[in-house]
């Protein structure tokens, strides 16, 4: 079965743990395991908090997408926002960088969204936004597959 | 669900016990009052109770390794006990367990760190 949703908010950090919820809500009627869940909403966490900080840099008046489609049992997760890009991608993956070291960020965003999905897509252009799809198969599916 | 944070004093051990979901929105709030009570009370070590947190993610990794490197720089110890399985997968992943120390109650982690007397509340 195929079903989608989307979800449009402000950039302010109290909608982080909407995005999450939601998302863990939409994608419960395909029974997740709980280490399945927790791992849909950390990454959802970390896609939202990079939109919201490195994106928007906490300007709150700015708009965070977030639209999730489930096809069978095949998620994707798609996390959008307007704000001023990522202008080197592979620097920004590398485990522990951050742009923002004086803010304690861990610069673990995209290892624990690289290592919680099967696939994670990065588009990005200075000025216009960031684009995150994020792929996950749950685990039922590939169970019957082998 | 927020976070909810106790701060008890035993000797010279700050334990911080946190519960519910720690990510950025909390992390500011919750560093502002750990450094407080580092610095207001005269305390040396810390432990850290997880077993009522049941979600976090990297923002909260930023405070832990923060608070950690305040602790060690004074020569001193930070441990994290009693962390679950949810949580446990973020800091395996992390690498955090190669620096901090993980213990499975807060009972022995005050053991380890010289506390007397560690009735529970």
């Amino acid at each position: 079965m195929r079903n989608e949703m989307t979800l449009e908010f402000l950039s302010v950090s109290e909608n982080e743990s909407l995005a999450r919820v939601a998302v863990a809500a939409f994608i419960s009627q395909l029974n997740p395991t709980m280490e399945e869940l927790t791992d849909i909403k950390t990454v959802v966490s970390e896609a939202v908090t990079n939109a919201i900080i490195h994106g928007y840099e906490e300007n709150p008046h700015q708009k965070v997408m977030l639209s999730c489609a489930i096809d069978g049992e095949q998620i994707e997760i798609i996390i959008k926002d307007e704000g001023k890009g990522i202008s080197n991608i592979e620097e920004a993956k590398e485990p522990l960088f951050t742009s923002k070291p004086e803010w304690e960020r861990s610069g673990m965003g995209f290892t624990i969204m690289e290592n919680f999905m099967d696939k994670v897509d990065v588009t990005s252009e200075p000025d216009i936004g960031t684009t995150i799809r994020m792929m996950k198969q749950l685990t039922s599916t590939r169970a019957l597959c082998n | 669900m927020s976070l909810r944070v106790e701060f008890v004093t035993k000797e010279n051990v700050l334990v911080v016990r946190l519960e519910g979901e720690l990510d950025h929105h909390e992390t500011s709030k919750l560093r502002e009052s750990w450094r407080d009570q580092l610095h207001q009370n005269d305390v040396d070590h810390v432990v850290v109770n997880l077993e009522k947190l049941n979600f976090m993610d990297s923002s909260g990794l930023g405070v832990m390794l923060g608070r950690y490197k305040e602790v060690q720089a004074s020569g001193n110890e930070m441990i994290i006990c009693s962390i679950s399985p949810e949580v446990r997968r973020l800091f395996d992943l992390s690498g955090m367990f190669k620096i901090m120390r993980l213990v499975g109650s807060e009972s022995y982690a005050l053991e380890l760190l010289g506390v007397a007397s560690c009735e529970m509340k």
